[in-house]
């Protein structure tokens, strides 16, 4: 029965005694017991992006009125194994004048990059790694350990658009970082705490109940971080070929494909727990394996949007990623930080429906002054119209009929 | 012997070899990458000292930025990149000597203080307060001075940054 309320601490405790029945050290215990857990996790992690990649494929498919893979298992369940077979057996071909090391080193760090969040993530009241007292810091700090993985594959593949691409990417994550650091400190503030467990242990009342804005503006921004549409300019095939990763084939190309995946799976985990409580739900407390279950909804609510977002939405040019991220995230997301503060600190002590309702008369206010303001904006640089004037002569019934209509 | 250790050992020489590397090598991009290769090294070192804090500020810090704002640097600096330059200048032969002067000196100093050789007990601390530490930074009592001094530093770094990357209308360009 224990085994069923919460099979990981189950688990773990059994290993532990296993490993000091056989006379270790104690230090020797944890290591080996935190070695064995990172490597399950990684290893599952791994295998589950495998399933998303056919999720995605069948759900952008669905949106564009096709049948997505259907052709391995049922339903085409196995196609993205059948793929990962197919792309053990691809020659991996080094480039000339290629540096060997930055060049090699590139996909392993862009895949471990995204794995280590994983290190902080609470799966549930038990589950985690390690509950980081800087967890959200760490999170952002591995942001720029992922670029780090750009810059050397842009520099070690010797190929100019592969240069320009991590160029063109960098500054992508550097821009964005910056929104995405203050939104991450308002749940830092509701909590009172940096540590992940500790901010879903905070949550009473779901945080994006007390800040919809700023959710709306870490999702936006992590979609940017992840190079997801509309913000997939860093695999522009019209202008840069493909991206940083053009030179990379078989397995190395595998892995930044992995680790894009990954990280867009990283990232609804992060939403969730920032701003959907996490593993928080009915029993979650004292039935810990609950808690997984509501993870998991929660995570692949946010997942699924990024998916319906990618399908449905065109890419930004990059002066236009730059504006929105420059002229409007920053700035409503610095005045944000300031208000929410303010106003927090003000109704602190009020029970929850209160909070609540204030923060979303402030959230509604704020949101109404940004739409005149955008409004008056869109008013004064007024756009060419997107779609082309009618031309008499080349419709169909102009044609037909010998007469032009207009 | 503990993992920890070690791990301890490994990075340390890690991270010594690649600081010899910073200076050694021919090729600023691989002394860049090299330099990212140390830092990253002493963030494990505040992480093996079980400052969370520190270790996760060093990578933000000084990879996240510092390091990424120098690979640009030498990748946007023309004939850099591919010339072997060379790594001595003509100066080595007297400064060399006058480092090596200066660094004798620091130990000598170093090693007459009592505390040099005996390991601090950290064992009572536990972990790190960064509470305290957020607090002493904006406390009148504290630093709130040289932090605000540093933060008036920085700003006026960007704005002159800003003055110089400015196209101005009209005039000289």
């Amino acid at each position: 029965m224990d085994f069923l309320r919460d099979p990981y601490t189950f688990v773990a405790n059994r290993f532990q005694e296993f490993l000091t029945g056989l006379g270790l050290a104690p230090e020797w215990v944890l290591f080996i017991s935190f070695l064995t857990g990172a490597f399950i996790l990684a290893t599952s992690a791994m295998l589950l992006v495998t399933m998303l990649i056919w999720i995605e494929r069948k759900i952008v498919a669905r949106v564009q009125d096709r049948f997505g893979p259907n052709r391995v298992g049922p339903w085409g369940i196995f196609q993205s194994f059948a793929d990962l077979i197919k792309i053990f057996t691809k020659e991996m071909i080094t480039p000339t004048g290629s540096d060997w090391l930055p060049y090699n080193l590139a996909p392993v760090l862009a895949v471990s990059a995204v794995l280590t969040v994983w290190a902080v993530l609470p799966f549930t009241v038990t589950f985690y790694g390690v509950n980081l007292s800087v967890g959200v810091l760490f999170v952002i700090a591995l942001g720029a350990v992922g670029e780090m993985g750009i810059i050397l594959a842009g520099w070690g593949s010797n190929n100019k658009y592969a240069l320009l691409a991590a160029f063109r990417a960098i500054a992508q994550l550097i821009s964005y970082g910056v929104p995405l650091a203050i939104t991450m400190l308002i749940p830092v503030m509701f909590s009172g705490s940096m540590a992940l467990n500790d901010i879903v242990l905070a949550q009473d009342v779901w945080y994006i109940f007390l800040a919809p804005l700023v959710a709306l503006i870490f999702f936006v921004t992590n979609l940017a971080e992840i190079g997801r549409a509309p913000f997939d300019l860093v695999e522009a095939e019209s202008e840069l070929v493909s991206g940083f990763n053009v030179e990379y084939s078989g397995l190395k190309f595998g892995m930044f494909y992995v680790a894009e995946f990954l990280h867009a799976l990283t990232v609804s985990l992060i939403f969730a727990t920032l701003f959907l409580g996490g593993w928080r739900g009915p029993g979650a407390v004292e039935y810990p394996v609950l808690g997984i279950v509501y993870y998991t909804l929660k995570t692949s609510l946010v997942y699924f949007l990024i998916i319906l977002l990618r399908a449905s939405l065109p890419r930004f040019r990059i002066d236009q990623m730059m504006a929105i991220n420059w002229k409007l995230l920053i700035p409503l997301s610095l005045s944000l930080l300031m208000l929410t503060a303010l106003v927090y600190r003000l109704v602190f002590t009020q029970p929850h429906i209160v909070r609540v309702l204030v923060l979303l008369a402030v959230n509604g206010i704020v949101f109404g002054v940004l739409n005149l303001i955008l409004a008056r904006v869109e008013k004064r640089n007024s756009r060419r119209p997107l779609v082309a004037e009618p031309r008499p002569v080349a419709r169909a019934e102009s044609i037909s009929s010998n007469t032009p209509v207009e | 012997m503990t993992p920890l250790q070690i791990v301890f050992l490994l990075v340390a020489a890690i991270t010594l070899f690649s600081a010899v590397m910073v200076v050694s090598i021919r090729g600023m991009m691989h002394a860049a990458l090299f330099l990212v290769l140390t830092l990253m090294g002493v963030a494990f070192m505040f992480a093996t000292l079980g400052s969370r804090f520190f270790a996760i500020i060093q990578i933000l810090v000084y990879i996240g930025s510092i390091a990424i704002l120098i690979i640009f640097a030498v990748m946007l600096t023309r004939n850099i990149m591919d010339a072997e330059v060379a790594s001595l200048n003509r100066g080595w032969w007297f400064f060399a000597p006058l480092a090596l002067l200066i660094f004798a000196s620091i130990v000598l100093v170093l090693s007459s203080w009592s505390a040099f050789a005996t390991l601090r007990d950290l064992s009572s601390t536990s972990g790190e307060n960064i509470l305290e530490f957020g607090k002493a930074l904006t406390d009148p009592n504290g630093f709130v001075i040289p932090f605000e001094v540093a933060s008036v530093l920085l700003v006026a770094a960007m704005v002159g940054a800003v003055y110089i990357a400015m196209e101005r209308r009209g005039g000289r360009g």
